[in-house]
């Protein structure tokens, strides 16, 4: 990098990078220079005049948002002169603003109030009459209040860089200038709502927050999206134990400001009405609702007396569920049940990546390394539909650092726009297509190469041996689905893997083979729905069902525990990435208990506290980090953020099952048994215009 | 569009075949000295072009004046993509009419400054971007351009010399905004004509993010007598640092308006009295917008200015674009700054808070006064809000707005105070609580 220039502003000598903008080196050095149009990592305006400075030796004052910084140049932020034209700026800006501030959804957490509170112009001298528009509704979500627009055209800018959609444009000019959709009157875009979040005024507002409440009235917890594998935070906004709000809004955690339909609307399945609030237990044939501690006897009485007499135990774990909730879960059924009938809907060969990787070191890509890497080679996936965070980063790594992206995919995807070079090849024969890629693809200084599952099994060793055979740093990602798929298979919910990648000497039935079995005498199914692709062969066995909802699986139980969801528990999840961070609850739903507890319980029931020990998520996760390999993280890493998984390191001894590593295939607007239950998601017009994913 | 009659005291340079017969026609131009400039600086180096055309002292003629051999230096000699000459031809200046005549009355001068500017700085590709309530001028070039097609001025190997090079024109779509350059290349890109942060500068980064040379359509009509008859024979005709001819548009109250084509640095008095014709009726003088709406204003006894950038400057005004609009002693000073002002609210582009809302304002401040419900202290609003519009929006378009509105509230104030005190309803009076 080049040597740091020196210049002043406001008196204080400071250093920057060449190429630094002046508004940017004042942000480093703790001097604000206002704006409004002016947004990290968004192309230039300089069209709100906000942030005008004064430059020695310029006649007129500049915009410190376009403004590079230049040896000896004398910046004063804080003259006379800069003070009015911010209040001038002010002053024009609330010609036309309503000043409706008591009902506005953005009062308390505006810009514009904010910068006026701060800058003045609180009195107009404005007597005229002001421009109207009504306010339109671009889709369930979204709703465009034009007099309250102050166009500084973030919202443009991040539907059309950002997310690569460009959805959002401007119409007319002047002083009657409108941010427009881009069907007319409607909007058929990713409906992220990153356009509300980037809204500094009450401009575009959220279909399912307006007018709900105020932000100071809310708490705010921040905590991990529990629909992809993404593993975006979302930060919460919750007044009396319900969820309100979802949003990013102080661009935190590994996603910064990005979130997508679902991180930002779909918490909304949390209060479903259909969400289950007692215990159930099927009597002559019909499910009722009993106490907790009756329901728990029942399982426990059942369950010992299945064990007594030897019979046989299925174990079906969630991709959702935490870490200490998988791992306890699997504790419970192999050395509580005495079982290894134990398994999960598995999304991606994360375990043959991780045998394939066997010796080597940081060759997982972590997810700051799609914003960093200089190059990718996407295999299979639509990630803007599947993958939406990581999608993302890669449109900002192009955008910052001309990232080069090569695409290999069965259909036409959003990356083929920036694309070195895009390739189509039907699924499961993707590779075919590497060694007509290998010339470019060794021209590259560093890879990312990220598959889902149409890589899976020996095919995982021939792209690792592609990789390696390039002569440059390779990092890899195996896609899976789930917000916690990757935590699932590290803490070993499968039959022929113990947590860590450790093989299981004695592999048990996998979930087809349970589901198919003829005998099976207690199925115990928590937060999955594997009746969903069939039902259960073995007619007589008792089922016991930890969920939230009736789903096709919980319409077979026995005996039905309703359970709490991830924002309303404590906990870790792992995301695609292998990376950990920390739920937080949030809310709470009467009548139901996380998952960990009701595996606890009915422990405790069967006489084994004492081999389980606490159901504390502290308590398991110290266990966790004990136990399974890659996880000795401390807490207080986790606590502070995102951290990656250890690498394994070690050969993991067992095939992994191509067969069973299927993905749901879920676009945006589907996702799982959760999905089915957002109201929000199911509003939306292109949850209608793409039914079926591909 | 008839022409109107000349003035003995033009001295036809731009202008000289207007009068002829299809003047318009490549056979009258060829006929009459065309395309032989061109031909003449094949001969020369790339060097020896643009030192001609700063010798003739030639400044751009679209109202800013910058030197245009000056600008034409500035685009890099080498660059990785391919470069292109613009045409601004978005003449939408209020008082302006010179370029649409030079259009109609001589389009194969307009396409040998071109060809030689392309010539200049190597490249193979123009575009001439005409406004488009200028619609019958497209079709007007476009005929030309085939002409010249045809005879082999334009092309892929021009009079056999293996010379590329390829005109075309681009409607714009009623924007004033886009005659500013960099609107005008966003608009040409198929985008919404808003202004660019500059720099880079068109030179360096225009069309296509490629050097880019964009002038005025008389600024690249001048180019053709310049490289025939020398850079200095042009600088000649005018004064120093004032190059040159210009196409005066004069217009308003006076006996014979027109455009004429004139040496800089002629009389304004002169050129409203002798080749004007005098005021209108006989009557006197009140003020003159010297060069198109965003001119301050000049009351009658500022007028006995030389019509160069630097004498008009001099005086706190403009030469401008060269649309002269003559006001008389009748005129309503209040009506004129409201009339103006209501352009500069409909035209803003929207993009820059100050020019967007404080047009907007001014134009409801200025129609308030105007209906007689105004207050004195709306007239120093009206003042305020101009000088802290100016200089502090994107483009100047704002300054456009907000300089000529100073001067007539500063040049003319009585008469807005006289609005007020004619009025026969008391101005509200406004509580704040």
């Amino acid at each position: 990098m080049a040597d740091p220039v020196k210049f002043t502003i406001d008196g204080r000598e400071i250093e920057a990078p060449a190429g630094t903008l002046v508004i940017e080196a004042a942000k480093q050095n703790g001097i604000e220079i206002p704006s409004f149009c002016y947004y990290e990592g968004y192309s230039l305006q300089a069209a709100c005049r906000m942030c005008l400075v004064e430059v020695e030796k310029m006649p007129k004052m500049q915009v410190a948002c376009t403004l590079l910084v230049a040896p000896g140049m004398v910046v004063r932020t804080d003259t006379e002169q800069v003070r009015k034209a911010r209040k001038y700026t002010l002053e024009f800006l609330l010609t036309n603003h309503p000043l409706d501030c008591p009902v506005c959804d953005k009062g308390g957490e505006c810009e514009l109030q904010d910068m006026v509170f701060r800058y003045g112009a609180g009195e107009s001298r404005f007597t005229e009459n002001k421009v109207h528009v009504d306010e339109q509704q671009w889709s369930p979500v979204v709703f465009y209040d034009g007099p309250r627009c102050i166009l500084c055209f973030r919202c443009v800018r991040a539907c059309d860089e950002g997310m690569g959609v460009g959805a959002l444009g401007v119409v007319n000019r002047g002083v009657v200038s409108l941010i427009a959709p881009n069907h007319g009157d409607h909007l058929e875009c990713d409906e992220c709502g990153q356009c509300i979040d980037i809204c500094p005024v009450g401009a575009l507002t959220s279909g399912s927050y307006r007018y709900q409440t105020r932000p100071w009235e809310m708490e705010h917890v921040g905590t991990i999206c529990t629909h992809c594998s993404n593993g975006c935070k979302t930060t919460l906004g919750v007044r009396n134990e319900q969820i309100i709000r979802g949003n990013n809004r102080d661009r935190s955690g590994i996603n910064g400001e990005f979130l997508c339909v679902k991180g930002r609307y779909a918490f909304d399945f949390n209060d479903h009405p259909e969400r289950i609030q007692s215990p159930m237990i099927r009597v002559d044939g019909k499910l009722q609702e009993v106490s907790w501690s009756k329901a728990l006897e029942h399982v426990a009485t059942r369950f010992n007396a299945i064990k007594a007499r030897g019979g046989s135990f299925g174990v079906i774990g969630s991709n959702h569920t935490t870490n200490e909730e998988n791992y306890y879960l699997q504790k419970f059924a192999r050395q509580g049940l005495g079982t290894n009938n134990i398994d999960h809907h598995r999304t991606g060969d994360v375990s043959t990546l991780i045998d394939a990787l066997s010796g080597t070191n940081g060759a997982l890509a972590t997810s700051a390394d799609f914003y960093e890497r200089k190059a990718f080679l996407i295999i299979g996936a639509d990630l803007a539909v599947e993958q939406p965070f990581l999608s993302f980063q890669i449109r900002a790594n192009k955008r910052h650092h001309d990232a080069h992206v090569y695409v290999i995919t069965p259909h036409e995807v959003r990356e083929d726009t920036t694309a070195a070079k895009s390739i189509r090849r039907p699924k499961g024969t993707e590779l075919e297509a590497l060694e007509d890629l290998r010339a470019s693809l060794a021209a590259e200084s560093e890879l990312v190469i990220l598959f889902n599952d149409s890589v899976k099994g020996n095919a995982v060793h021939d792209l690792v041996q592609f990789g390696q055979s390039l002569g440059i740093p390779v990092r890899y990602c195996a896609l899976v689905d789930y917000s916690n798929s990757r935590g699932a298979i590290d803490m070993g919910l499968v039959p022929e893997l113990l947590p860590g990648y450790q093989a299981s000497n004695q592999p048990g039935m996998t979930v087809d083979e349970m589901r198919a079995a003829e005998h099976i005498d207690a199925l115990w199914v928590v937060g999955a729905n594997p009746l969903k692709d069939g039902p259960l062969n073995a007619r007589f066995a008792f089922v016991v069902v930890q969920d939230m909802f009736m789903t096709e699986t919980a319409g077979r139980a026995d005996v039905i525990l309703p359970a709490a969801n991830a924002y309303e528990k404590n906990g870790t999840v792992t995301n695609v990435c292998g990376e950990v961070q920390k739920l937080k609850r949030g809310a709470a739903t009467v009548g139901t208990k996380p998952d960990l507890e009701i595996i606890g319980l009915i422990a405790k029931e069967m006489g084994m506290a004492a081999l389980m020990g606490p159901w504390l998520p502290d308590a398991v996760y110290s266990e966790i980090r004990k136990n399974v390999k890659g996880y000795d993280i401390a807490p207080a890493a986790i606590a502070l953020g995102a951290r990656q998984t250890t690498p394994v390191n070690g050969r993991v001894g067992v095939e992994s099952r191509p067969d069973l590593i299927r993905s749901a295939k879920e676009n945006l607007f589907t996702s799982g048994t959760l999905g089915r239950y957002s109201k929000i998601l199911n509003s939306v017009l292109e949850k209608r215009l793409e039914p079926v994913a591909r | 569009m008839p022409y109107n009659a000349p003035s003995p005291l033009e001295v036809k340079v731009l202008t000289r075949r207007f009068g002829l017969p299809n003047s318009h026609m490549i056979e009258t131009y060829l006929a009459n000295d065309g395309y032989k400039a061109f031909e003449k600086a094949l001969g020369m180096s790339q060097d020896d072009i643009i030192n001609e055309v700063k010798a003739s002292g030639l400044r751009g003629r679209g109202g800013a004046g910058f030197p245009t051999g000056m600008k034409w230096s500035f685009v890099p000699r080498q660059a990785p993509k391919p470069k292109y000459i613009v045409v601004n031809a978005d003449e939408s200046e209020p008082g302006t009419c010179k370029d649409r005549l030079l259009i109609e009355y001589d389009p194969h001068q307009l396409i040998e400054g071109c060809l030689i500017a392309g010539l200049a700085v190597g490249a193979q590709q123009g575009y001439i971007y005409i406004r488009g309530e200028y619609r019958y001028l497209i079709e007007h070039m476009d005929r030309a351009l085939e002409e010249a097609c045809a005879r082999g001025y334009l092309g892929d190997n021009i009079l056999g010399r293996g010379i590329k090079f390829h005109l075309a024109t681009h409607s714009g779509a009623g924007a004033y905004e886009c005659g500013e350059e960099s609107a005008l290349l966003e608009s040409l890109e198929g985008k919404r004509g808003n202004p660019r942060i500059r720099p880079p500068f068109p030179a360096v980064a225009g069309c296509y993010q490629s050097p880019t040379i964009l002038n005025n359509v008389e600024t690249f009509c001048a180019v053709p007598p310049i490289i025939l008859q020398g850079g200095a024979y042009f600088a000649g005709l005018g004064t120093p640092k004032n190059g040159g001819t210009r196409l005066f548009c004069l217009s308003g109250h006076v006996n014979k308006p027109g455009v004429y084509e004139l040496p800089m640095g002629f009389n304004l008095l002169r050129m409203i009295n002798e080749v004007g014709g005098g005021v209108r009726g006989g009557k006197k003088l009140k003020a003159v917008i010297p060069g198109g709406s965003s001119c301050p204003v000049l009351r009658a006894d500022e007028c006995d200015v030389a019509m160069d950038y630097d004498s008009v400057a001099a005086i706190k005004s403009m030469l401008g674009s060269g649309g002269v609009v003559v006001m008389d002693e009748d005129t309503d000073m209040v009506r004129a700054a409201l009339r103006i002002m209501r352009f500069y609210a409909h035209e803003s582009c929207g993009w820059c808070i100050p020019c967007r809302e404080g047009t907007t304002w001014l134009r409801k401040l200025l129609q308030r006064l105007d209906e007689g419900h105004g207050t004195s202290s709306d007239i120093d609003l009206v003042n305020d809000l101009s000088k802290n519009m100016l200089g502090r929006t994107f483009c100047p378009l704002g300054d456009a707005a907000a300089m000529p509105t100073i001067s007539f509230v500063e040049k003319f104030r009585d008469e807005f105070e006289a609005k007020i005190a004619k009025s026969a309803r008391p101005a509200e009076r406004l509580v704040t609580v």
